[in-house]
């Protein structure tokens, strides 16, 4: 317990800290000026729902291959995480593009993309509530998740081919790319206090999501108890 | 047995099924039309905007009819518990899944039969010239919409609230489809039609994709 308080406690500093340093260290951009410094949280928010989705594409396949309900725990843990931090993203992305791009929100490749992740993330993590049997729910959500990932690259292709208009990638995007060394460090502490914050916080949900299965299994051992000493008596009378 | 045949002797107990009563076929094409005519009166297009929106509203009212008419396929066994029996024959899962597939295949083919007709005469698009390479790409769009809609009919079989579920799964899984059938069809009602081939080859590979995935995911969905 301390040590998990421990943390918390750190991840808040730190989160602090990038805070900080996002808005007073980082030298101001030389176009968009300070309301490029939603950035290094927006681009942070858009690696820690990657890494979170990929963690449920990985446990989706592990947990069929395995049959190991840890993997299941795992795979609706890093969902919830990854559809918050995708929330994040699809916040702060239109709070950046309305005085940069004039509008709030544009059907281009990247943005469509992410919100159609976020809607089949969402809908994953319905479809679990929806199915009550365990192992069903496992099985079958595992299933929707790995199409769920397939079908991130084809929405990705399909904008692509359309239309585009976000920025090209800034980090290793060919000449005439790539960014002030003080803006790399104060990225990279960002994305760093970001991580430091998902990654207990994707501990945690797995905990719980292993401490309510284990309430699951108990409640239904006692239902199958009591129906087993209200059979007794007529057991004993024949 | 081989999984052709299997495949092909369920396919013929899904025709016989519906045969009986047509309900599902009758209900989806119904409901198709309304699609089609309420967009007219919700935007009352000219000749030169319905040629615009028209691919759109097309694949939209398809979209719409195929997420209804997908529902029964898994779901109707569940009355009987029907669906036991098939997983008790000797046959591989696959071939269930692909009897259905086929089934459903052959029903909203038949429900755009009805509906292109109708949707050419009542926006004002001609037909003539274009019908061959039109078919080609209705095949290659309902494919991707029939694989994954089965699949994930499958899935919502199991859950509370399945009517409602099934169009929340399939529809934004659906999204880069409904873009490539969308933008095929516009290039063949366009002035001069064309065959727009990156499109095309875009829906063949959405196909292969999620007709792969469901070959080798098809034991867990089959599963009691």
């Amino acid at each position: 317990m301390k040590y998990r308080i421990a943390i918390a406690a750190f991840a808040a500093a730190l989160m602090v800290f990038a805070g900080y340093a996002a808005l007073y260290i980082a030298p101001e951009e030389a176009t968009m000026h300070e309301i490029q410094r939603i950035f290094y949280f927006h681009v942070s928010a858009w690696v820690a729902t990657f890494t979170a989705f990929s963690i449920v594409f990985f446990a989706n396949v592990a947990y069929l291959m395995t049959r190991s309900q840890l993997w299941d725990s795992l795979g609706v843990s890093a969902a919830e995480v990854g559809v918050a931090c995708c929330s994040i993203g699809l916040i702060t992305g239109p709070l950046w593009a309305k005085p940069v791009w004039g509008i709030y929100w544009t059907w281009d490749a990247r943005l469509t993309t992410t919100f159609i992740m976020w809607l089949m993330y969402v809908s994953y993590l319905m479809l679990r509530g929806l199915l009550e049997d365990p192992r069903h729910r496992a099985s079958l959500s595992a299933v929707f998740g790995i199409f769920a990932f397939l079908d991130v690259p084809l929405v990705y292709v399909s904008n692509r081919l359309w239309r585009t208009q976000h920025p090209q990638p800034v980090f290793f995007g060919g000449t005439n790319s790539g960014i002030d060394p003080t803006m790399a460090k104060v990225f990279l502490l960002c994305m760093v206090a970001v991580l430091v914050v998902m990654v207990p916080v994707l501990i945690d949900r797995y905990r719980t999501e292993c401490l309510r299965r284990e309430v699951e299994d108990l409640r239904q051992e006692i239902e199958l108890r009591t129906l087993d000493s209200q059979s007794r008596p007529v057991k004993e009378a024949l | 047995m081989s999984t052709a045949r299997a495949a092909t002797i369920l396919l013929g107990k899904e025709l016989r099924l519906e045969l009986r009563t047509r309900e599902l076929l009758n209900a989806t094409v119904v409901f198709a039309i309304v699609v089609v005519v309420l967009f007219s009166f919700a935007f009352n297009p000219t000749p030169a905007e319905s040629r615009h929106y028209g691919p759109g509203l097309l694949w939209i009212a398809f979209l719409f009819s195929g997420s209804l008419m997908l529902h029964p396929s898994f779901a109707r066994e569940q009355t009987n518990d029907t669906l036991d029996a098939l997983r008790m024959a000797p046959v591989s899962s696959f071939a269930i899944l692909l009897g259905k597939m086929l089934a459903n295949f052959i029903f909203l083919s038949l429900a755009e039969l009805v509906l292109v007709p109708v949707f050419a005469v009542l926006y004002n698009v001609s037909l003539a010239g274009i019908i061959g390479r039109l078919v080609l790409v209705l095949v290659l769009g309902s494919m991707g919409v029939v694989v994954t809609g089965t699949v994930f009919s499958a899935i919502s079989a199991h859950a509370r609230m399945r009517e409602l579920l099934l169009p929340l799964l399939m529809l934004p899984v659906l999204a880069p489809l409904l873009v490539a059938a969308v933008e095929s069809t516009a290039a063949l009602f366009s002035e001069q039609p064309y065959l727009d081939r990156t499109w095309l080859a875009f829906l063949a590979g959405f196909d292969v994709v999620f007709l792969t995935a469901a070959w080798l995911l098809c034991d867990f969905l089959m599963e009691e």
